[in-house]
């Protein structure tokens, strides 16, 4: 028991100076590994597929370890010209984008393409974070509302392009540390009050044509089953006939003969949920609940108050991804292109994901030395 | 943006307040990952089944596979109606983007007519989402070939194979056998009405004539099904499951194959039919009617120009002769004999005088005998010998237009034979109660003079004459004549084994024709005899120097009609108003074994005897096996059973 004890106190060294967090790992692997299995079934077994998310991976783990290795401080120097630096780009993206499938992301820099909207996922719960975090906690109603503006200034401008999933997301990590920095209960009550009253307004102005169908669609999808409410009727499908155990990796028919649209991508639930059944559903919710816990448990850790209020939104905010993809795909939200994080294929979401969990892991190994 | 001030932090109430809003965070997301879950759950344990049958039914197609057609033999096992496979070009008009451009680059390079193409834009038309339509109905090997290499071209498009109908003798065989065709719209009303459309669901064509018609549903088998899985774009899979179908069941016909090649060589150049038929069953052993038409033509869709040319044809080649109606002339006086020896009107002996003329009392019309001169004073053997008009005439005068149609009625004529074919006439038995209902005309005496020598209104069909002589030469026994002999089904037992099973058709014969004096029959039946054996009797030449005994009666029927006093002669007469031949025979005399009736239209010169006789010689010789086509070939082939055995069957 004593080795073991010094074992574990040897590993618990190392890994602080290589600055990766071992639960949060062990979480993050198992989900990946999970997701190339999944893949490869839901891309009708695509060896290159499979490969190409595996060299993804390999990119993301190397940025989040990259990542860990900047003291979490280093941010709070830097939150507010890259947030300016942010808004210009995703002006820019609206003015000079580059057109993609109806909506424009992104931005062609000639020698590299990006959709700045991703970095925002990360640079928006930073901003907020440290401009919150300025003063005593609980937050004041005036640093909620210029908050609440700074949350809402890129989020809007996401919209517009239009992205609705990543701007929901990002106002999501916004008001996770709003949230978080203790904002009154009945403040919150009001936003939730005048969110209600901006619906109709995102309904009338920045809604387009083919979003409202997707929420038509969600409110009644038999209504047009072979038309905009054939994805959510097949996913549905694939869901049921699963059962409890599942008709097996490989053997899930929705998937294999390709009634499902967008396996590999943000069907990719539905694929795992018809070859794996309840059983494997109860297995991967509980993965992600232990990244959430284990997350969460890092921000309140946390040595500072910035630093818990990043930790806390990057963990709520993945737990979004989760709760918007297996919500759209079992037809309780309307669909919004929100991958399954970590086991979607998918290059980009994955990336930001990634480095968002490295932050996640300098918050947890720096604490000892820069508080 | 935001004042620099030193902010004198209480870490531990920060850390408190981040502690406890991060465990209402945590409960907000243990909440809703069980409400994921539940929904997960009601979707997969509580509507599983719900969900398990919309998944199969999006995955699994039931498509229904077509029975193989019974074959059809002739008596002696040669195969009369086949099935072999044809390639047909087929499209799925959703599967194509431009079908307009594709049908025609198609058609160019396949060559396919634009009559095909524009019958197919015509049947794209009113066809269901997804279903294949037919562009070219056979395409050749070469078609088949070229279109393999190029077939990625054109998506949408493919070839299928499929078993059609094919007829070995042609037109040889087409009056008898019908022919097997395309389901039309109208067939496919019929079927539904009759419950028959599912097992049709994969069926290409059904029997529009003949036998082909007649026994459809035998011939037909029931349908399969194969169990597919199929991907969203409908495609197979693989196979999931597998209902063979039943194959429908052979037929063996009553038909010699190669005595219906003598009837159509006799026949040739000839408007007529021929009926030979085995007295002693009602078995059809040839029915032939010139000139006939391929059937094959129909199977395969019959070509606008084709069709148009047979059905404008002067010679009818669409008419089965041997089921319609012709006048019977003299061929139906040993049946009047007959009558009027069960009639009591005469005797064997009673004696009528021919000065060459008959004339009703007080009625100014002469009814002339065929011989200017008379045949002087004649009695029922020499009349019929003889064919002698007068005295039937006189005989006909006495029985009177009722007794004559009673008996003829009970002989079978004016009535469908009940053959196993659909297209048969009943011709016409004049009555005094038909006359009124036809013409609302009363019967004239002068009719019934008329009849009496088989003209009027009388009409027969050679099977018709078939079938009355039959009964005449059975003394009474009537028969159904039939072409089905045999059915033949193939068994498969438990351990693979697989046979033909015959079962040979039974026919129930007709209440028999009683006569008040059996001697009747003998008095009748000996003057065919006499007709055709004694050398000045008028069917002596056609039998001159055969060896099976036979017995037989001519006949020449007019056609149109003559004004009193006209003399006929088939040079001056345009060619369709020209005299038909008629000849009815059997042998041998003791226990006859073949029936033989021939008819043949407007011919140039003579009358039954040199016209029709030779006709049935050459039947009866091929029958009796003296000469034309050796009896020994035909003999060597096994007989119907064996031959069957030997079939090649597929085992699905």
């Amino acid at each position: 028991m004593r080795t073991t004890g010094q074992d574990q106190k040897k590993v618990y060294n190392l890994s602080q100076r290589l600055h990766v967090d071992v639960p949060l790992l062990i979480g993050i692997l198992l989900l990946l590994a999970l997701g190339l299995f999944i893949v490869y079934s839901a891309s009708g077994q695509e060896t290159a597929i499979v490969y190409r998310k595996a060299r993804s991976i390999g990119v993301a783990l190397f940025g989040m370890f990259i990542v860990a290795q900047i003291p979490p401080l280093v941010y709070r120097k830097w939150a507010v010209p890259v947030f300016v630096l942010g808004l210009l780009m995703l002006v820019s993206v609206l003015l000079f984008g580059h057109v993609g499938k109806g909506a424009q992301r992104w931005l062609d820099l000639g020698f590299i393409k990006f959709q700045p909207s991703e970095i925002m996922k990360l640079i928006v719960p930073i901003m907020i974070a440290w401009y919150v975090s300025q003063e005593n906690l609980p937050v004041k109603i005036s640093t909620v509302i210029l908050a609440f503006i700074l949350v809402l200034l890129p989020t809007l401008l996401i919209a517009k392009q239009p992205d609705l999933g990543t701007s929901l997301l990002i106002a999501s990590s916004g008001i996770f540390v709003i949230f978080l920095a203790g904002a009154s209960w009945r403040l919150i009550g009001v936003c939730v009050g005048l969110a209600s009253a901006f619906v109709p307004i995102l309904w009338m102005f920045l809604m387009k044509d083919y979003q409202k169908q997707r929420v038509l669609t969600f409110l009644n999808p038999e209504q047009d089953p072979l038309g905009s409410g054939y994805h959510i009727i097949q996913s549905k499908i694939a869901i049921g006939s699963g059962g409890l155990e599942g008709k097996g990796w490989l053997k899930g028919t929705q998937s294999q003969l390709e009634f499902l649209p967008e396996r590999h991508t943000d069907f990719i639930f539905s694929v795992f949920s018809e070859e794996f059944g309840l059983i494997g559903v109860a297995v991967l919710l509980t993965l992600y609940l232990f990244v959430v816990m284990r997350g969460l448990w890092i921000a309140v850790n946390a040595q500072h108050a910035f630093t818990k209020l990043l930790a806390g939104s990057l963990t709520l905010t993945f737990f979004v991804y989760v709760f918007v993809n297996i919500g759209m795909v079992s037809g309780l939200l309307p669909v919004v292109g929100v991958p399954l994080p970590l086991v979607s294929y998918g290059g980009t979401s994955m990336v930001t994901l990634m480095l968002g969990f490295g932050i996640l892991m300098a918050i947890s190994t720096h604490r000892r030395f820069h508080v | 943006m935001s004042p620099r001030r030193v902010v004198i932090r209480n870490q531990s109430a920060e850390a408190n307040l981040f502690a406890r809003r991060a465990f209402i965070a945590f409960t907000g997301v243990v909440l809703v990952v069980l409400i994921l879950f539940g929904n997960i759950y009601s979707l997969q344990v509580e509507s599983f089944e719900k969900y398990q049958t919309r998944s199969n039914s999006n995955r699994i197609k039931i498509l229904p596979v077509a029975p193989n057609r019974g074959l059809i033999y002739d008596r002696n096992g040669v195969l009369l109606a086949d099935n072999k496979p044809v390639y047909s070009l087929e499209v799925i008009a959703e599967d194509v983007d431009n079908i307009k451009a594709s049908i025609i680059e198609v058609s160019k390079l396949l060559n396919i007519t634009p009559e095909r193409q524009s019958k197919f834009f015509k049947s794209m038309k009113q066809k269901r989402r997804f279903k294949p339509v037919e562009l070219h109905s056979h395409l050749s090997d070469q078609q088949v070939a070229l279109f393999s290499v190029n077939q990625h071209k054109y998506p949408g498009l493919f070839v299928n194979a499929r078993l059609k109908r094919y007829y070995p003798f042609s037109d040889l065989t087409t009056h008898n056998l019908g022919y097997v065709a395309r389901i039309n719209p109208k067939d496919a009303k019929k079927l539904a009405l009759a419950g028959k459309s599912e097992n049709y669901a994969a069926t290409y064509g059904i029997g529009k004539l003949g036998i082909e018609r007649y026994y459809e549903d035998i011939l037909h088998g029931s349908i399969g099904h194969q169990e597919v899985e199929i991907n969203n774009q409908g495609r197979v899979i693989r196979t999931l499951n597998y209902t063979p179908p039943v194959p429908g069941k052979d037929l063996i016909l009553t038909l010699d194959i190669e005595l219906q090649m003598i009837a159509k060589r006799a026949l040739s150049g000839k408007r007529g039919a021929i009926v030979a038929m085995d007295p002693r069953t009602g078995g059809i052993l040839a029915m032939y009617s010139n000139p006939s038409y391929d059937g094959n033509l129909f199977v395969h869709g019959i070509s606008n120009t084709n069709y148009n040319k047979l059905r404008n044809s002067k010679d009818s080649p669409f008419v089965n002769r041997s089921i319609q109606g012709y006048p019977p002339a003299s061929t139906v006086k040993p049946f009047l004999a007959l009558t009027g020896l069960e009639e009591n009107i005469v005797t064997a002996s009673t004696e009528v005088y021919d000065p060459g003329w008959y004339q009703l009392n007080g009625l100014p019309n002469k009814y002339r005998d065929w011989k200017p001169w008379g045949h002087g004073m004649v009695n029922l053997t020499k009349a019929i010998e003889q064919s002698c008009n007068i005295y039937f005439y006189d005989l006909a005068f006495k029985l009177g237009i009722t007794k004559i149609s009673n008996m003829m009625e009970r002989f079978g004529f004016g009535d469908y034979t009940g053959i196993d074919i659909h297209e048969e006439s009943k011709a016409i038995m004049p009555s005094v109660a038909w006359k009124r209902a036809r013409y609302n005309q009363p019967w004239f005496t002068g009719e019934t003079l008329s009849v009496g020598i088989g003209q009027s209104f009388w009409t027969v069909t050679p099977l018709q004459l078939a079938q009355a002589l039959t009964t005449l030469v059975n003394r009474g026994e009537r028969k159904i004549p039939h072409l089905l002999k045999a059915k033949s089904e193939l068994i498969i037992e438990g351990n693979g084994n697989a046979y033909h099973q015959l079962t040979p058709i039974t026919y129930e014969p007709r209440a028999p024709l009683k006569l008040k004096e059996d001697s009747h029959w003998e008095v009748v039946l000996n003057a065919m005899h006499n007709t055709a054996q004694k050398p000045t009797a008028t069917a002596y030449a056609p039998f001159k120097g055969s060896q099976y005994d036979a017995s037989g009666k001519t006949g020449s029927a007019q056609v149109a009609r003559r004004k009193q006093g006209e003399k006929y002669d088939a040079k001056t007469t345009s060619e369709n108003k020209r005299d038909n031949a008629m000849f009815i025979a059997f042998a041998p005399y003791d226990k006859p074994e073949i029936v033989v009736t021939v008819a043949i239209e407007n011919v140039a010169k003579g009358g039954g005897s040199t016209n029709a006789g030779p006709v049935v010689r050459q039947i009866m010789d091929q029958y009796f096996g003296d000469r034309v086509i050796t009896r020994q070939a035909h003999k060597a082939k096994p007989i119907v059973d064996s031959a069957i055995k030997t079939i090649p069957q597929e085992a699905d």
